[in-house]
């Protein structure tokens, strides 16, 4: 099939990486890969900043690119959860209404197109290591994903994933962090001591936004862990 | 930024360093959340339950005027006394004029939120009235002379130790480490206060519309004793508390108790219709319902933020929020804090002086989830910023998102802005999380991302040709 890899911005400007794979998996699986050029964002900041006619302006620029494309995939929950959940809702009662919510109907967060859409679970990757995997809240809250990001770490040879005490945000949620960065951090901090605890290597994300604020808060207090993208393991074969 | 706004930062900065208190929150709340998800094990249907809880009270509010009247209605026919509160100070003044009526001194309290929305007890207090709080929660914090830390457990940010010392002090009891003693002791104080109390005073957790009476829900038996030693009874309500029937109740009673306080059903359940009839040997002479508005019809009105009167106190919200258990029940420095705090504060108290409150929420919407009454937590929240962003957002906020609009609708601001944002950062570690670091809000506890010179789009691009 032909699928629409939308790389939010984040991943655009600071983890090429993670989307490159994310063609490559999809590649191998035979399927054809297109990446709208002409787009860098699905309009999440300002809309969760409360500035919804600046959102629209970025979003509208996106339901008319996507609208009619056969699937859209992105890897990441937040972005997919802003097409899925919020556009139709901030487009309701306009020209755009119809439009925003095909394009609702047909956006895949990365893991949960492979699992729930493709149904592939197994992608004969290899990765040696004791993980533990942080759940990204919107896309576990607003998109139920849940699942299927362990689905298809299991059976990924050499990986063993061990559970976080608890399921909690890891404090990052958009301009949240910079306008409270006393109450972020402390979340962060206590996500990373929740997964310092259970041994575990790396800690894994299907969402690197999550992954960025854990990475940047560990690195500037030393603390000993890594941080992994999803697909970043399910492309790897070490 | 206003004082409130300021305030709730700085006291969020001592939190993120008091970590024995942190501790001692995330030790309780854990110890909560184990027992709430065995006992909502215990619901054939959870999920259904809330649904169906969900629609009663959405029913309640919808048809709220004509309920409040059947309620009304029954209660007189029994003898009891009505008394409408618009505002806040209204109660106040409608409780003075009893206590004055009755001649009385001492008023004895069993947990009510509203009162502390009021702000009763400060009212009384300056009149010159002794007031007394039964719960035991209650009476430490009143001990200690602060507000209650959370909606349901007020005193949960305290240890035994620190129970024990206060105990010490105020009443010069032995020090002891054990909870049962503490309890004791304070009961041995506040039993000769309830046969002295000339007014027993008590919240409530609903009013039943088809019967006309007022459900309490409790654990320590305080609010009975409230209820039926004192003279006279006053009762606060909330008029948004009122459920259409009485067998609505046995949806309702489980589900408080299971998300509020991890247990089946509260120890003792009590229906309130009216003073004590002749041929009864206990209950008050005199029975006093005093129904607070406060903005709650004006919310009634408004289809989005009724949602938030569906609202029964349960302090869920609260137990699942990362940020309240980073930040403490009094950094919010509001009558209800977390989640529904945030919603319902500025709502019922002002946008300006609470708008901070919308903003400080990741929105990770673990209390939709919990809420048992399904109120869409985080979406509120987003709402709130939408109507707050367009009145109070500084203008180079404003600005800012404006100019994002534009540089990621036009490709080649994107790709230029990506490069110069990487040359830019070529200088930035100079400065990096100093004062005069433009992106010091992230910095002073967080190293930046590393841009790259070959974003996706470039490397993209390469790859296809």
């Amino acid at each position: 099939m032909r699928i629409t890899l939308f790389a939010p911005c984040f991943i655009d400007a600071l983890y090429p990486g993670i989307a490159m794979k994310a063609v490559k998996i999809f590649e191998n699986l035979g399927h054809q890969v297109n990446v709208p050029e002409e787009l860098a964002c699905c309009g999440q900041p300002a809309f969760n900043t409360g500035h919804w006619d600046e959102a629209r302006a970025v979003a509208s620029k996106v339901i008319e690119s996507l609208w009619d494309a056969e699937a859209v995939v992105l890897p990441s929950g937040s972005c997919t959860a802003m097409i899925r959940k919020f556009y139709p809702e901030l487009f309701a009662e306009s020209p755009l209404s119809e439009k925003a919510c095909r394009l609702a109907e047909h956006t895949w967060e990365f893991s949960d197109f492979l699992v729930s859409h493709l149904k592939v679970t197994d992608l004969g990757a290899v990765f040696n290591a004791t993980v533990t995997f942080h759940d990204g809240c919107h896309g576990l809250r607003e998109l139920g994903i849940y699942q299927q990001p362990r689905e298809l770490m299991s059976h990924v040879k050499g990986l063993t994933l061990v559970e976080m005490e608890a399921i909690q945000c890891c404090g990052f949620g958009g301009t949240f962090s910079a306008k409270f960065p006393e109450i972020s951090t402390t979340m962060g901090d206590s996500k990373i001591n929740m997964a310092l605890e259970t041994g575990a290597e790396y800690i894994v994300s299907n969402d690197s936004s999550c992954l960025m604020h854990i990475r940047g808060l560990a690195d500037k207090q030393h603390r000993h862990i890594k941080t992994i993208h999803l697909i970043e393991i399910l492309a790897s074969n070490e | 930024m206003n004082n409130l706004a300021k305030k709730f930062h700085q006291d969020a900065a001592h939190m993120a360093e008091n970590v024995a208190l942190r501790n001692v929150i995330a030790t309780g709340l854990g110890k909560y959340a184990e027992g709430r998800d065995k006992k909502i094990a215990d619901f054939q249907d959870w999920q259904k339950a809330r649904e169906t809880a969900s629609q009663i009270k959405r029913e309640s509010l919808n048809n709220l005027p004509q309920n409040i009247q059947q309620l009304t209605e029954k209660l007189t026919s029994r003898g009891t006394h009505i008394h409408f509160a618009a505002t806040g100070s209204d109660v106040c003044r409608i409780v003075l004029n009893i206590l004055r009526q009755k001649k009385a001194k001492l008023m004895i309290k069993s947990k009510s939120m509203t009162s502390e929305e009021v702000h009763l007890n400060k009212a009384l207090e300056k009149e010159g009235f002794k007031v007394v709080e039964s719960d035991l929660g209650e009476f430490i914090v009143q001990l200690r002379q602060e507000p209650p830390y959370h909606i349901v457990f007020p005193a949960m940010h305290l240890t035994r130790y620190q129970i024990s010392d206060l105990f010490h002090d105020k009443l010069n009891s032995q020090p002891t480490e054990n909870p049962e003693t503490l309890t004791m002791i304070a009961r041995q104080n506040l039993r000769s206060q309830y046969i002295q109390a000339d007014v027993g005073f008590t919240g409530a957790n609903f009013a039943v519309a088809d019967t006309g009476m007022i459900s309490v829900t409790e654990n320590e038996g305080n609010s009975r004793l409230c209820g039926s030693l004192p003279k006279t009874m006053i009762t606060l309500i909330g008029i948004e508390k009122v459920i259409p029937r009485l067998e609505d109740l046995p949806l309702f009673l489980p589900m408080l108790a299971t998300v509020g306080a991890a247990q089946n059903l509260t120890a003792y359940n009590t229906l309130y219709s009216g003073p004590k009839r002749p041929e009864e040997p206990d209950g008050p002479e005199e029975y006093h319902v005093i129904l607070l508005d406060n903005g709650r019809s004006r919310l009634q009105k408004d289809p989005v933020y009724r949602e938030v009167l569906k609202c029964m106190r349960c302090g869920s919200c609260l137990n699942v929020c990362p940020i309240y258990k980073s930040v403490g029940g009094h950094t919010y420095n509001a009558t209800y804090s977390g989640p529904i705090g945030s919603v319902l504060m500025p709502k019922l108290f002002g946008m300006a002086a609470y708008k901070h409150l919308s903003f400080a929420c990741s929105l990770c919407c673990a209390c939709r989830d919990a809420c048992p009454v399904k109120i869409d937590l985080s979406h509120l929240l987003l709402k709130n910023r939408e109507t707050l962003s367009s009145q109070f957002a500084p203008k180079y906020e404003k600005l800012a998102f404006k100019g994002m609009s534009a540089l990621f609708n036009h490709p080649l601001f994107w790709s230029l802005g990506k490069k110069l944002a990487w040359i830019g950062q070529k200088l930035h570690p100079l400065i990096e999380g100093s004062a005069i670091d433009p992106a010091q809000c992230w910095t002073a506890t967080r190293k930046a991302p590393k841009l790259v010179w070959h974003s996706f789009k470039d490397l993209w691009k390469k790859y296809k040709s």
